[in-house]
């Protein structure tokens, strides 16, 4: 392997990141908030679904994206009604989300299945930064929303630890009855962040199919929701670490398909085996990890909030 | 204004029996919107659906076809739900189970012995309980979620079926096509008549009674039903709660497995690329809604096989059939809400100041 080949590839690794970077950080601010959303699945396929089916129509990739975004969100509000409103099963309504839009991506992207569009997120290399000799090359000859992950990782850290408002979601999430008795609007809380989480997964959904490989097929997430759900796990809960976790898999992903590439002996089946294997090996390891070091989720995870009537 | 919840005194009877129903036809009525947003006219899709899985002879052998290997998956995911156990795994459990089966049936191409099919479908179930029993220890042993690891093994175990059926098992004079041999006639399943209907029915219903009992009048059943009611009382009462675990993802996996082996020996006669078409995936929903009462499970395995078959019958009308799908979400959406309404009432309250 040569200079040039590690550098694609980890060039690559990012490519591969950044999805999951979305719907990992979207998935941990609901969960901050104290709802578990299974459906990240889903609501990607959703984006993905409705981004590039925007972008076919309007020719315009950003129109894409930023409906792929709000169509996220609005799937979201289905799981955050039942659950916050209607005190549902957590993990169920999350399932269901998974096969709702597993089933409206498939029967409503029909139409552009297999067809091109001209426009789709290209890489732009940034200005000074993109000539850094290989830290340019891997890190700033990127699409836009690669750039705009940067920024939104430091951004979130800063919002959750620093701010009133960050503040406020954690208590929601740890203790919602005594968020509540501070005069928190609990359910508002959880609404809006489990509105924002689906947004960032239906944002990652566009970015596989305006970005990444610009094409929709059905399915075309590949259980990419459910590691991002093991990676909140392995995050503890911190964008942060979700930003490593991401790029860990975006190299997992990377290195396969470059073996793939230059054809090694291994079948591509068992290469393609290598992401949910490793999320498991991960899983363990962060389950160990978490309860050794009680680095806890959100006390409140997955548990309705019911008010006390006084 | 907010909408807040009271509690009902007592759970309302008649919403029990009422709100699966109410579920099942919103459902429909919302995928009919959806096929209009599609661009078809609804009414005749529905129509299309009704009688396709119902409406002839030949249509409801055909649900029925598919109504076994939904009962084996309903079952599994039933079972695992009663320990509060999350099986989303059945998919790739019936893969593992067809695997071994298939791989059976291939290495006694002219076996017309009569313990073939009997192995094989011991072969069926080891697989698939094997496979279930990876997020079982984990889960038991180092508790790591059981959700996430069964649902990421169903990836593992379809590219590892389809790493044989592309590769060392391919039908060497099957023109390169991704299918293996078709299996000697002595690992075929028997049919019913004309029908495809075959011998997994009556497995299906025996498994069922079977685990039914299981629940009800032996110790592991009551272990099951006591670690998934109050994990915390069967911890005080000394119940071994991760040999539970253990066993229960066994013998859920074993079951999905079961549902693998009939649709190889029983439908396909081999293997290829795609032997489910999520039967995993709707078995939650079916688990959901029939609470494992294995009766009712198995009825509403026949529904759902209806919904599978009357899907597939849109393709004549140019539609995909991924509106089983979104009707599936949908039915499971409209069950969680409306089971609250059977708890509770709805209603809207001004917000206080």
């Amino acid at each position: 392997m040569d200079l040039q080949m590690v550098l694609a590839t980890l060039s690559a690794t990012i490519k591969a990141g950044t999805p999951l970077l979305y719907v990992t950080l979207g998935e941990i601010l609901a969960e901050r908030s104290g709802i578990l959303n299974l459906g990240l699945e889903g609501m990607m396929l959703i984006g993905a679904m409705v981004g590039y089916l925007i972008c076919f129509l309007t020719g315009n990739p950003w129109i894409g994206v930023l409906v792929a975004t709000l169509a996220g969100g609005a799937v979201a509000l289905i799981h955050a009604f039942l659950v916050i409103t209607l005190r549902a099963q957590q993990v169920v309504s999350g399932l269901a989300l998974t096969m709702f839009g597993a089933g409206l991506s498939g029967f409503l992207g029909k139409v552009v299945i297999g067809v091109p569009i001209a426009n789709y997120l290209k890489p732009v290399t940034v200005p000074l930064l993109g000539s850094i000799p290989y830290l340019g090359e891997i890190f700033f000859q990127q699409d836009a929303l690669v750039y705009i992950s940067y920024l939104l990782i430091p951004l979130a850290v800063f919002w959750i630890y620093r701010t009133r408002p960050g503040l406020h979601l954690r208590a929601v999430g740890e203790n919602p009855a005594t968020a509540d008795a501070m005069g928190i609007n609990v359910y508002g809380v959880r609404y809006l962040y489990t509105f924002l989480g689906g947004c960032l997964a239906g944002l990652g959904g566009a970015y596989l199919s305006l970005a990444y490989t610009p094409v929709w097929l059905e399915n075309m997430t590949a259980g990419r929701g459910w590691i991002a759900i093991a990676l909140v796990i392995f995050a503890a809960w911190d964008p942060f670490k979700a930003l490593l976790g991401s790029y860990l898999f975006g190299l997992v992903d990377a290195v396969q398909f470059r073996l793939q590439a230059v054809g090694v002996a291994v079948p591509s089946f068992f290469l393609n085996m290598t992401p949910y294997l490793a999320t498991i090996l991960v899983l363990i390891f962060a389950t160990r990890e978490t309860l050794r070091r009680r680095l806890g989720a959100p006390a409140a995870l997955g548990l309705p909030y019911v008010r006390e009537e006084k | 204004m907010s909408l807040v919840l009271e509690k009902r005194e007592t759970p309302s009877r008649a919403l029990t029996f009422v709100v699966p129903v109410a579920a099942i036809v919103l459902a429909l009525l919302i995928g009919a919107g959806v096929i209009a947003i599609g661009g078809a006219n609804p009414w005749a899709a529905l129509q299309e659906m009704f009688l396709g899985a119902f409406g002839t002879s030949y249509a409801l052998t055909e649900t029925l076809v598919k109504t076994i290997p939904l009962i084996f998956c309903g079952l599994a995911v039933g079972l695992a739900f009663k320990a509060q156990l999350w099986n989303i795994g059945a998919e790739g459990q019936l893969y593992m189970g067809a695997f071994a089966a298939g791989g059976l049936a291939l290495a006694f191409p002219d076996g017309q012995s009569w313990w073939l099919i009997p192995l094989m479908f011991v072969a069926g179930f080891l697989a698939g309980g094997l496979w279930g029993l990876i997020p079982g220890l984990l889960k038991a042993l180092l508790n790591v979620n059981e959700i996430i690891t069964s649902l990421l093994l169903n990836y593992v175990a379809i590219l590892w079926v389809q790493y044989f059926i592309y590769g060392p098992w391919k039908d060497p004079k099957g023109y390169g096509f991704p299918y293996t041999a078709v299996f000697g006639e002595g690992a075929w399943l028997p049919t019913f008549g004309d029908t495809r209907i075959h011998l997994g029915l009556v497995f299906a219903l025996v498994v069922a009674l079977l685990i039914f009992f299981l629940l009800r009048s032996t110790k592991m059943g009551y272990e099951i039903r006591v670690i998934g009611e109050n994990p915390q009382a069967a911890r005080y009462a000394g119940m071994n709660i991760a040999r539970t675990i253990i066993v229960v993802f066994f013998i859920s996996g074993g079951l999905a497995g079961l549902a693998g082996m009939g649709e190889v020996s029983g439908v396909i006669h081999r293997l290829q690329p795609v032997i489910s078409t999520g039967f995993g995936y709707t078995a939650i929903i079916i688990a959901w809604l029939s609470k494992l009462n294995p009766l009712v499970t198995v009825i509403v395995s026949f529904l759902f096989g209806g919904l599978l078959v009357g899907g597939y019958s849109l393709r004549a009308l140019g539609l995909s059939e991924a509106i089983v799908y979104i009707i599936q979400g949908l039915i499971l959406f409209l069950l969680l809400g409306g089971e609250i309404l059977v708890r509770y009432r709805l209603h809207w309250q001004r917000r206080r100041a």
